[in-house]
């Protein structure tokens, strides 16, 4: 009941209760209890302090060292030596960073792409089913996704092994005799092309599995008023499906960009960034220069511009959820 | 008719293709961990293996340490795990139930480290530990995949703690409940889903958390699965039977964990999506 009242009163109210701090009304037995104006500071307390120490820590120091001459002389000898800004200006002037942010984008582009117009129809394929196809197709997605991924990349080293690789086995039966010994990890298109399956494969279950199970919340009535204004299927997907599921294919995709973008396991297990470093996207790029190749000062200042990459790529999303926030409670 | 019979066949033929596809690599790394040798290199694979051996599982388990790292990763796994719960707990509650100065403040900075790309932070983390003399210990690792969970755990109760009507919580105030009881005997059982469902994604992160363990303990025996499983292949080269083998006892936990929440899990995820 006062659920009613205040969703009713919050959409034209909003400017008053955002200068008002106690709200009048509901508020009405929650200033009379005691302490409530610091209760959510205190639950949300050990988020917070867990968060700067463990996160915010790291990313200040990472953000110190990307200033710092740090070789493996100075990480033994534990010396600072500042640089100032020859790290940013070496990594931004060099060719190398900017054609791994273009290959970045363009993969997470295209991997995002295909897992959300591939799982979609997936579970809407879901949702079409009888109930044992159903069953039988989400026990299939289940088992992709709940792969661990350094298992699932073993596997898929396996499946496309150039000896005794089924995938190239069988592409040899279809009569693409050339692919008999084909070996994937040669060339950066057929690395990528593999990654990207791989992650697709992985991808496709989540967004497939949630979406089916979005539909089945979406009222009947709905769909019955649509077919009585005259809706055919795709009319019906337009005018109900799509605008219900809206803000879940919305928030998915956001989580999407964020898990391929950040995408580490996958391909570094599956040949460290190669052939030739062609398949490095910015956290691999980051971590071999850093780590592999021993630039520590150099890895940090890549990692720093990874996450400005990264909040970018982002940036729309961060609007429009911080807007829908102030509509909300 | 005929139409109708085409209408109703090709969905299911679709689901039959994509069944195969989706379930193919792992019912294969499972065959070829159970069939000998001489079948994983046969000319034309064999999809059926008849005669099943233990060899390769024998093989993978007797590998150096391969107990003590089990022992870590579990460990690691469900102790960064439960933390990750009690504190995300406390404050999806906050976030979705109160109203405060500074919260989309709160929500906005969750969602960015949510985007923390960890594995490009390994070198300061790596120099933060060395300093606090915690290399090779099993104590910082927890601490970071509490962290690495966290904010993905926070977002999603929040979700599932705005989808308990707040007339429950309401009325068991009326009843004479305090906050805390409301909490704790209404809606604490009733996000048991959401619970399950968050702990799962936590779980799989910390078991498969690779290139931070890779930097902070070099030590053999302060190592998890992961790196166990990477370096196994390479130690084992072309030797797929044991390779398929480890990564099916380390996938095993994870298949299982998953196919028992799955549901739940779902469901909540939805729940909290889906809102608004």
């Amino acid at each position: 009941m006062s659920v009613q009242t205040e969703r009713a009163d919050t959409v034209p109210a909003a400017g008053v209760r955002k200068s008002d701090a106690s709200p009048p009304g509901d508020g009405a037995h929650r200033t009379r209890r005691r302490g409530g104006a610091s209760a959510p500071y205190l639950l949300l307390l050990p988020a917070l302090a867990a968060t700067a120490v463990l996160l915010g820590w790291p990313l200040v120091k990472n953000g110190m060292l990307s200033f710092q001459n740090l070789n493996p002389r100075q990480l033994i000898l534990h010396l600072t030596e500042w640089n100032g800004i020859d790290n940013y200006q070496e990594v931004l002037t060099g060719s190398d960073f900017w054609k791994v942010v273009g290959r970045s984008v363009v993969f997470t582009a295209a991997n995002v792409a295909l897992i959300m117009v591939l799982g979609t129809l997936v579970g809407l394929l879901l949702a079409r089913l009888g109930r044992r196809m159903r069953v039988t197709l989400m026990l299939g997605l289940v088992l992709a996704w709940a792969m661990p991924v350094i298992a699932a990349t073993t596997v898929y080293q396996w499946l496309f092994a150039s000896r005794f690789g089924v995938v190239n086995w069988l592409l040899d039966k279809l009569g693409w005799h050339s692919m008999a010994e084909y070996n994937w990890l040669g060339t950066q298109f057929s690395t990528f092309s593999v990654v990207t399956l791989l992650i697709v494969w992985q991808s496709i279950p989540f967004v497939a599995i949630n979406l089916y199970a979005a539909t089945t919340t979406i009222p009947k009535e709905l769909y019955e008023a649509a077919s009585l204004d005259g809706a055919d299927a795709w009319k019906s997907f337009a005018s109900v499906t799509f605008p219900f599921l809206r803000p879940f294919l919305w928030a998915t995709t956001f989580l999407e960009i964020i898990w391929v973008f950040k995408a580490f396991p996958q391909i570094f297990a599956m040949n460290e960034g190669g052939p030739n470093r062609l398949t490095e996207t910015l956290p691999i790029y980051a971590f071999v220069e850093g780590v592999g190749n021993q630039h520590y000062g150099m890895g940090a200042a890549i990692s720093f511009l990874t996450i400005l990459v990264l909040l970018a790529l982002t940036a729309y999303y961060l609007r429009t959820v911080l807007k829908q926030e102030e509509d909300e409670l | 008719m005929k139409r109708s019979l085409i209408g109703r066949l090709w969905p299911n033929a679709t689901a039959v293709v994509l069944f195969v596809v989706f379930a193919f690599p792992v019912y294969w790394m499972f065959a070829t961990a159970f069939k000998p040798t001489g079948d994983i290199i046969a000319e034309d694979p064999v999809f059926f293996p008849t005669d099943a051996t233990l060899e390769h599982f024998k093989e993978a388990v007797n590998a150096d340490h391969f107990w003590t790292l089990v022992g870590n990763s579990v460990t690691v796994t469900v102790v960064s795990v439960l933390l990750s719960l009690v504190i995300a707990l406390l404050a999806s509650f906050a976030l979705a139930r109160m109203r405060f100065k500074g919260r989309r403040g709160f929500i906005l900075t969750f969602m960015i480290a949510q985007m923390a790309p960890w594995e490009v932070m390994v070198i300061a983390i790596y120099m933060i530990v060395r300093d606090a003399d915690l290399l090779n210990s099993l104590v910082s690792l927890t601490f970071f995949y509490m962290v690495m969970v966290l904010p993905f755990t926070i977002l999603t109760l929040r979700g599932y703690v705005a989808a308990v009507p707040k007339e429950l919580e309401e009325s068991a105030m009326v009843d004479g409940c305090t906050r805390t009881q409301a909490f704790t005997k209404v809606i604490f059982p009733l996000l048991a889903p959401g619970l399950m469902a968050t702990s799962l994604f936590g779980f799989i992160t910390a078991w498969n958390e690779f290139p931070m363990v890779l930097i902070l303990n070099k030590n053999a025996e302060a190592q998890t699965l992961p790196l166990w499983l990477s370096s196994f292949q390479t130690t084992f080269g072309d030797d797929w039977g044991a390779t398929m083998a480890a990564a099916s006892l380390f996938a095993v936990p994870i298949l299982i964990l998953f196919v028992f929440l799955q549901r739940k899990a779902v469901s909540g995820l939805v729940s909290g999506a889906v809102k608004g």
